[in-house]
């Protein structure tokens, strides 16, 4: 209970709250890492996603790999990655990346597979060419299974991305790795503090895009149009 | 016209599902190929529309071979209705029915009131146009498959059991929707089912079918019933059984009983 208020009373001490090692900086390059990881992650396993499920070719070579992407420790790949690519932000970059990748490949491909094939092959009778089909019926919907994907990646990748601090880069990994050599647990637990909040709001708005995107599209799951 | 040259199917496993089959499907008249499940009917008709393509033989439109068409052009302008509609569930009713001429390039104000139109045409309220299929009854469902079959007015209409999913009330009133939409349209249609009373309702011609797609008869249903060609499809379309029917003499009038003596109906009295 001590180490909680004590963690409270630092996150909320002004004097760590500004300038390039406080607070606010360090969330927002938390952050930024988060999305950044995600993007360049989603910009190769969106695609590649829906290229096996449309074609349905492929499949078994996608659940392997991202199986075993899935099992890869990331600090392992960190260390590894940090060893080759030196101190900075690239290192980690990889690593959270390689974390973010099984995720939006297994939403994006389990989204479009999960169309009711009746679906699929009723667009291909009336003459939608093969790129409609991806555009027109899976993409959309797909799409929640994807948002589902994105979804548990954001939440993987922010709370790996403490991870940078450990080859020199930021974020809110700092304070927990400052704090763990100081042996100031109130800085550490401020920072875990910090990182679940992150967490939490990034949970928050996914649920939101989720509720809209329901509303928006209806649901072409198998159950439903039963 | 629609016309089968020799063709049949053989998928990479071996399985047949189609041997040899040559048929004439005539211009403005509606062509039933009827059997039992797994008889290679299906195949036939994804045949005409090149979503599955024969291993030999041809299909022909008029004196075009499908198999030089484009088939995305090919499908745009044939009408394919399936048996559980097929309708895209994330576009409202009237997107789904005004699919085809958007895709062939009509404006979104003109494809609208076309599918209007054909609401009314095939009997659905325009209050529905604004829905998602997943709030319409399955009867309704279907009525939005023909109405988007018909939207680009195409002379063909492929029908893949369109009313073998709905109860027999519903499906009693979208066969005589059919038929008074043929009255007024003259599609060629082929239509597929396994329900030799459907067959017999909406057929000008009916093809029953035995396993690899042979042709057991053809004929119109007249033909069929009066002359079987065989003990297979003298059973197949209940005669022996409940289509041997009685005529009996109740004083002045005859009457008419099936197989298990249960009475249909009167003779009328004309000569």
């Amino acid at each position: 209970m001590n180490y909680l208020t004590q963690a409270i009373q630092w996150i909320t001490d002004p004097a760590n709250a500004a300038g390039a090692n406080g607070v606010w900086a360090r969330m927002a390059e938390h952050f930024l890492y988060t999305v950044v990881a995600v993007a360049v992650a989603a910009l190769v396993a969106v695609p590649l996603g829906y290229l096996v499920g449309h074609t349905r070719r492929g499949r078994g070579v996608v659940v392997v790999t991202s199986g075993a992407a899935r099992a890869l420790p990331t600090l392992g790949v960190l260390t590894l990655a940090g060893l080759v690519l030196g101190i900075g932000l690239a290192a980690p970059m990889l690593a959270l990346v390689l974390l973010a990748f099984p995720s939006i490949l297994a939403g994006a491909y389990a989204g479009v597979e999960a169309i009711d094939p009746v679906t699929v092959d009723s667009a291909r009778g009336l003459g939608l060419s093969g790129w409609q089909v991806l555009t027109r019926v899976e993409i959309p919907l797909g799409l929640p299974l994807l948002i589902g994907g994105i979804r548990s990646a954001f939440l993987q990748v922010v709370a790996t991305a403490t991870l940078a601090a450990y080859v020199g880069a930021g974020g809110l990994g700092r304070f927990l790795f400052l704090g763990l050599k100081t042996q100031d647990y109130p800085q550490m637990l401020a920072a875990s503090l910090l990182v679940v909040a992150l967490a939490v709001a990034f949970d928050i708005a996914f649920e939101s895009v989720e509720w809209l995107v329901r509303r928006v599209v209806p649901s072409g799951r198998r159950e439903a149009s039963a | 016209m629609i016309e089968f040259r020799s063709v049949g199917k053989t998928y990479p496993d071996g399985t047949i599902a189609v041997a040899d089959f040559s048929l004439i499907a005539p211009s403005g008249r509606t062509t039933v190929l009827v059997g039992s499940s797994g008889c290679g009917k299906t195949t036939l008709l994804r045949m005409v529309n090149r979503m599955v393509s024969p291993t030999s033989g041809s299909v022909w439109i008029d004196d075009l071979d499908v198999a030089t068409t484009d088939p995305v052009a090919l499908r745009r302008r044939i009408g394919y209705v399936m048996q559980n509609a097929g309708l895209l569930p994330h576009r409202k009713v009237i997107d789904n029915i005004a699919t085809v001429p958007r895709l062939t390039g009509v404006s979104k104000a003109a494809a609208h009131v076309r599918a209007l139109e054909l609401m009314d045409l095939v009997g659905l309220d325009r209050a529905m146009a604004g829905r998602y299929p997943g709030q319409l009854s399955g009867g309704q469902q279907q009525r939005v498959g023909v109405a988007r079959g018909l939207a680009a007015d195409p002379n063909i209409l492929l029908m893949d059991e369109p009313f073998g999913a709905v109860d027999p009330i519903v499906r009693a009133e979208l066969q005589q929707e059919l038929l008074r939409l043929q009255r007024e349209l003259h599609k060629t249609i082929l239509f597929i089912t396994h329900d030799i009373s459907e067959a017999l309702l909406l057929g000008d011609q009916i093809v029953i079918l035995r396993r690899g797609a042979d042709i057991a008869q053809a004929g119109s249903g007249l033909e069929i019933i009066a002359r079987p060609a065989d003990e297979f499809v003298a059973e197949f379309v209940g005669l022996g059984g409940e289509r041997q029917l009685d005529i009996r003499r109740v004083g002045d009038v005859e009457i008419v009983l099936d197989g298990s003596g249960r009475p249909l109906g009167q003779v009328s009295a004309r000569s």
